[in-house]
């Protein structure tokens, strides 16, 4: 399954996110400033910094679910795969279809597993119920949750243990086929076991999807990630191959951060 | 070490006394409840029988049943619903999905909380302004009906507009994350998970329809008509103006026969109430998040 969508040149992109002079004010607060990133498509990218320095909100930008609050005002650019997604003639389901978002607390629908799973599908393949069976096996399986749901797919996705109901929340984008993953926090909800099980599943992921994963964790960012960027205060202060920002950060502010000095 | 200081004795004394004083509150309340339907079952439950609800005022409405007052209530009650309830409805989802937070949603919110605070005399007036004359719809069920509806429309906006932020806004964004349009979220996920909360009030709404008076007076109910309605604009008896006839227009009405209506119409009432709040019971147990 080759998530990356064609482009018109069959060549695939080589950002899957790319913004330009990205500014964010909600009201007259200012919270992000000249965000300039480039993120690799098909790669996993971590984005670490303290708290209400901006990552959700960059996040929350990218597939414009921000822009609910009246009071958000957005400058600068968005690419997603090449196409800038505030252009007037974008259709925003379009945009919500390419771009998956996995929030901080698991947030499966109040509906069965299996209905969970098929809800996405079901908005964009009007009256098809070929392969329902088929989809819903697939999904579970690639967040390795099929063999410990397969029997109660009729039981409300929020009976769930939280593990589950973030694996759940993770299946239920694929098929809709997106290319992008946006991952706020995944795993703060989960205890140390959970972590490590949706750790392994991000992991199984890769390649197939981009990924944009927001961490608190510094160790999760450290093992998950291929790339990590560092922000503070709204700003993007470093971005580089996760290992190089660990052991070698050009910042100085990155280095305090990862050594533990900002809360 | 651990042995009671003066300073814990007092403490324990005082919260002894709040902790009586709001017991004692609370049976204050249930007092009134349980003295009326105590009188009134007391006083009326002799005169309540099958032919009581389910024949016509005799002589003069000092003898006989009820029942064009009772089936004119259900009509008045049904049509008001029928009114209200959808444009309730749909306003309650307009502004807590559609509409943002401005000054035209202000605006609204301040209408709804005023149209509430409007004494229902006042509503039978613009009743028979707007309904009996200028639509002229004449004294009916009709314009009675619709009077009722726009004195109960804040109680349906309110209730389903509190249904529905009990929502939980992750839901929402859920669906919307997966390419879901504002109103293929509403009909999937938010109306099924507030239909309780809905129902609830629209409920309440029946109660407090089938109890009032004054905005059917004027618009729709008559003294005494030993007819069935056929439609909606003809006029009806019913219940709540029934009783204030029989209870102080009618010489020579027998003691027990208000007593008997007013419980038929308490009962009505406390009715739909218990089934609102076994229904809501019933609904919350289902519910899991
Ligand atoms: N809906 C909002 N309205 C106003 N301010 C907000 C809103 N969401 C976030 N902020 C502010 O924007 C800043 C960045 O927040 P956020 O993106 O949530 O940070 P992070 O996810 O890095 O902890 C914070 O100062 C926060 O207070
Ligand atoms: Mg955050």
């Amino acid at each position: 399954m080759n998530a990356i969508i064609d482009q018109d040149d069959n060549q695939s992109p080589e950002y899957a996110i790319h913004t330009r002079k990205l500014n964010l004010w909600y009201g007259t607060f200012q919270a992000l400033f000249d965000v300039d990133l480039s993120i690799r498509n098909g790669m996993i990218t971590s984005l670490i910094g303290p708290s209400g320095c901006g990552k959700s909100t960059f996040l929350r930008s990218v597939n414009r679910i921000n822009e609910r609050l009246g009071y958000v005002r957005i400058e600068g650019d968005i690419d997603v795969l090449d196409n800038n997604i505030y252009d007037p003639a974008v259709e925003l389901v379009q945009v919500r279809k390419q771009i998956g978002m996995v929030f901080q607390r698991p947030n499966p629908l109040p509906i069965s597993i299996r209905d969970n799973i098929l809800f996405g599908h079901r908005l964009h393949n009007k009256g098809s119920k070929a392969d329902q069976d088929e989809i819903v096996e697939s999904a579970l399986k690639q967040v390795l949750l099929w063999d410990k749901v397969k029997d109660r797919l009729n039981h409300k996705g929020t009976e769930l243990s939280l593990e589950e109901q973030q694996k759940l929340c993770i299946a239920r984008l694929l098929p809709v086929k997106p290319s992008v993953l946006l991952m706020d926090e995944p795993c703060s909800a989960l205890d140390p076991k959970g972590t490590a099980a949706v750790e392994e599943l991000i992991w199984e992921l890769r390649g197939e999807y981009t990924i944009l994963i927001v961490t608190h964790n510094m160790a999760q960012a450290r093992r998950a990630s291929e790339e990590c960027i560092f922000m503070l205060m709204g700003k993007v202060i470093e971005h580089q191959a996760t290992e190089d920002l660990f052991v070698t950060p050009a910042q100085k502010e990155t280095a305090d951060y990862i050594e533990g000095r900002y809360g | 070490m651990f042995a009671e200081s003066d300073l814990n004795a007092r403490n324990k004394r005082v919260q002894g006394l709040f902790r009586m004083l709001f017991l004692m509150m609370t049976v204050l309340l249930i007092v009134p409840v349980a003295i009326i339907l105590f009188t009134l079952v007391s006083k009326g439950g002799s005169v309540i029988s099958i032919d009581f609800l389910f024949t016509n005022p005799t002589d003069g409405m000092t003898a006989g049943g009820i029942f064009p007052a009772l089936l004119g209530t259900v009509w008045i009650v049904a049509v008001a619903l029928l009114a209200s309830v959808p444009l309730g409805v749909a306003a309650a989802i307009y502004l807590n999905e559609y509409a943002g937070d401005n000054w035209f949603t202000r605006l609204i919110q301040l209408a709804i909380i005023n149209l509430a605070g409007v004494p229902s005399i006042v509503h039978a007036l613009f009743g028979v302004g707007a309904f009996v004359i200028f639509f002229g719809f004449g004294t009916s069920i009709l314009a009675a009906s619709l009077t009722l509806a726009i004195m109960t429309l804040p109680i349906v906006i309110v209730s389903t507009r509190e249904s529905l932020r009990a929502v939980p806004q992750a839901f929402r964004e859920a669906c919307w994350n997966m390419g879901a349009t504002r109103w293929q979220t509403i009909r999937r996920i938010v109306l099924p998970n507030a239909i309780s909360g809905i129902l609830t009030g629209v409920i309440l709404e029946v109660s407090r329809t089938a109890g009032e008076t004054a905005p059917i007076m004027f618009t729709g109910a008559a003294f005494f008509l030993p007819f069935l309605p056929q439609g909606v604009f003809d006029q009806t008896m019913a219940m709540s103006l029934h009783l204030f006839v029989v209870a102080t227009q009618v010489p020579g009405v027998p003691e027990e026969l208000p007593f008997g209506v007013a419980l038929v119409l308490i009962a009505m009432v406390l009715i739909m109430n218990s089934i609102s709040i076994a229904f809501r019971m019933y609904l919350r147990g289902k519910k899991k998040w």
